[in-house]
């Protein structure tokens, strides 16, 4: 292989010949490789603040195949920067309700048993935006917040159970070492259920921005709990009643309540293609396809309409639908030039119907913020132009 | 029976982690909750958090915790609001527990050098912000006793979630 790349290489190219004579000897390799220069899709940053470090960036999805994120692209939602952590020097510190406080070092937590696992990760501020009636001008501006990949680490219960918790123990409060310390509780049940210690992202180490080197991953929960650099899990009886877990994160219902602990992403999808921002070239045939999720579990079902929500055909779902990972569906389309509404609705094993945004303003007001997965519209005008409805 | 006696066999090769002494998680643990535990020893009162505010938090917060440049959040106000159609969700109108205005304080801020306010500094500062919204006095002290038993105004405005709001057909 190597001696057919020099070969090639070493073709020399001659100023004067025609262009379709020239022989095409190609770019050399990369010790670590880079996309097409002609590839140019990105995520869309958003500094909250002047302060540099806070702040959230899309996946644009409109643009990506598969289920698979590649990890120059996961979303990211920071509360204060991505902190440079030396792997060598890093460890995890579990304490509180266990015999004996103990910490492992990344070479400790890859001795242990390892598990990899596609899953989704959804800001539960995904759709906000959506909910507040300014849509999205693009898939990436309406579920951008959600990404998928296959993740590599322990089961948080393999290592939990190495620490010996002790009975009464409830609540795990994970923090990471980030500037802001950032810190969720979670319950016992959910560490012990599924949770995983992460230290690999599609392959490799994960990305710093994705936590790096070691980040909680809570399989179908809201984003923010999964806390990235992970350094330290306190055991306790109680919740700690974080910053995170109380100001924000927290749904506000028009009676003036707050649903606090809503860590499940329910059902939700996206059709992104067509989508908007992009144009169909013509009337005749399209695929439609999208990605559907639910943090329950299995995706059982989607399916898409054609009339804005009226009447709804099933889509075929590109396997494995694997619990609480994305699922790629999609179903051809015969379009026939006219303006049509087009949208998609997910249905998981629970038996859970992706609600209409209607249906979720009834249910909890307009001013929940957290945890939209309401029907997404796409309105294709008759010049072939997609848009937000 | 078989895998049962493999993952005995794993376990007992897999690391136990090293010990981690008493004095090494002194520095390392901050959790604080609601209920105190975790609260270092120190006082400080809303006159002389309004000192260090001046000095550590007032460019992003403004003179009076209004916020600043509708980009750093604002601290004070919105009691009565969060009924209405544009909820103003604040310390004093949003959170319930008081040890959290102390631990976030504390963890997090100020923003550029966090953990670098002393105990005495962030009890004064979390009676400043109560005092701001009117939950205790310029002069009451607050301290790792006292700041738990604040009741904040907000402490019962929280439910569990209330989803799924359909019925499933079963459960996962």
């Amino acid at each position: 292989m190597l001696a057919l790349g020099a070969s090639f290489m070493a073709v020399s190219c001659s100023k004067n010949e025609p262009t379709a004579a020239k022989p095409q000897s190609g770019l050399t390799m990369r010790a670590y490789g880079e996309r097409s220069p002609f590839e140019k899709t990105q995520r869309g940053a958003r500094e909250s603040t002047k302060s540099i470090g806070v702040g959230s960036s899309r996946t644009p999805l409109q643009d990506l195949y598969g289920t698979i994120t590649p990890s120059s692209l996961h979303f990211e939602r920071h509360h204060a920067g991505v902190p440079v952590i030396e792997p060598a020097a890093h460890r995890l510190v579990i304490h509180g309700l266990v015999e004996q406080a103990v910490s492992f070092t990344m070479e400790d937590l890859r001795r242990f048993p390892s598990v990899t696992r596609p899953h989704f990760i959804e800001c539960s501020g995904n759709g906000g935006g959506e909910l507040a009636g300014n849509a999205g001008a693009d898939a990436s501006r309406s579920h951008g917040l959600l990404s998928n990949s296959e993740w590599t680490g322990v089961k948080l219960s393999t290592v939990l159970e190495a620490a010996k918790v002790k009975a009464d123990a409830k609540w795990v409060i994970a923090e990471g070492a980030d500037a802001c310390r950032m810190a969720r509780s979670i319950p016992m049940a959910k560490a012990m259920e599924d949770s995983l210690l992460v230290y690999a992202q599609n392959g490799e180490a994960l990305r710093p921005e994705q936590g790096y080197p070691l980040r909680l991953l809570l399989p179908g929960w809201e984003g923010n709990a999964s806390i990235k650099w992970l350094h330290r899990l306190h055991v306790a009886a109680e919740a700690a009643m974080t910053n995170q877990e109380t100001a924000h994160y927290t749904d506000l219902h028009p009676d003036g309540k707050a649903t606090i602990f809503s860590f499940e992403m329910e059902a939700s999808s996206v059709i992104t293609r067509p989508s908007g921002g992009q144009k169909l070239a013509g009337a005749g045939f399209h695929e439609v396809s999208g990605l559907a999720w639910s943090g329950r579990g299995k995706v059982a079902k989607v399916e898409v309409s054609f009339d804005g929500g009226a009447n709804w055909k099933e889509a075929v779902l590109d396997g494995p639908v694997l619990p609480k990972a994305a699922v790629r569906f999609r179903i051809p389309w015969q379009w026939d030039g006219q303006p049509t509404l087009i949208a998609s609705r997910c249905i998981d094993e629970t038996g859970y119907v992706q609600p209409t945004r209607d249906e979720i303003l009834a249910a909890r007001g307009p001013n929940s913020q957290y945890h939209y997965n309401g029907v997404k519209r796409w309105s294709v005008k008759a010049d072939g132009s997609v848009t937000s409805v | 029976m078989f895998s049962a006696i493999l993952v005995v066999m794993v376990l007992a090769q897999t690391p136990m982690g090293k010990p981690v002494s008493a004095e090494e998680l002194r520095a390392l643990d901050i959790t604080v909750f609601p209920d105190g535990k975790g609260l270092p020893a120190g006082k400080g009162t809303a006159a002389q958090g309004a000192t260090i505010y001046k000095a550590k938090c007032a460019e992003c917060h403004n003179e009076k915790g209004e916020g600043r440049d509708q980009q750093y959040p604002r601290l004070v106000g919105g009691v009565g609001s969060l009924t209405t159609a544009k909820p103003m969700k604040t310390v004093g109108s949003y959170w319930p527990y008081a040890t959290t205005v102390w631990d976030t304080i504390y963890r997090a801020m100020p923003y550029e050098t966090p953990r670098t306010l002393k105990p005495d500094e962030v009890y004064a500062v979390t009676a400043l912000l109560l005092h701001w919204n009117g939950v205790i006095g310029e002069n009451d002290e607050l301290n790792e006793k006292t700041l738990p038993k604040v009741k904040m105004p907000n402490r019962d405005g929280f439910v569990p979630d209330a989803r799924p709001h359909q019925k499933l057909k079963k459960s996962k």
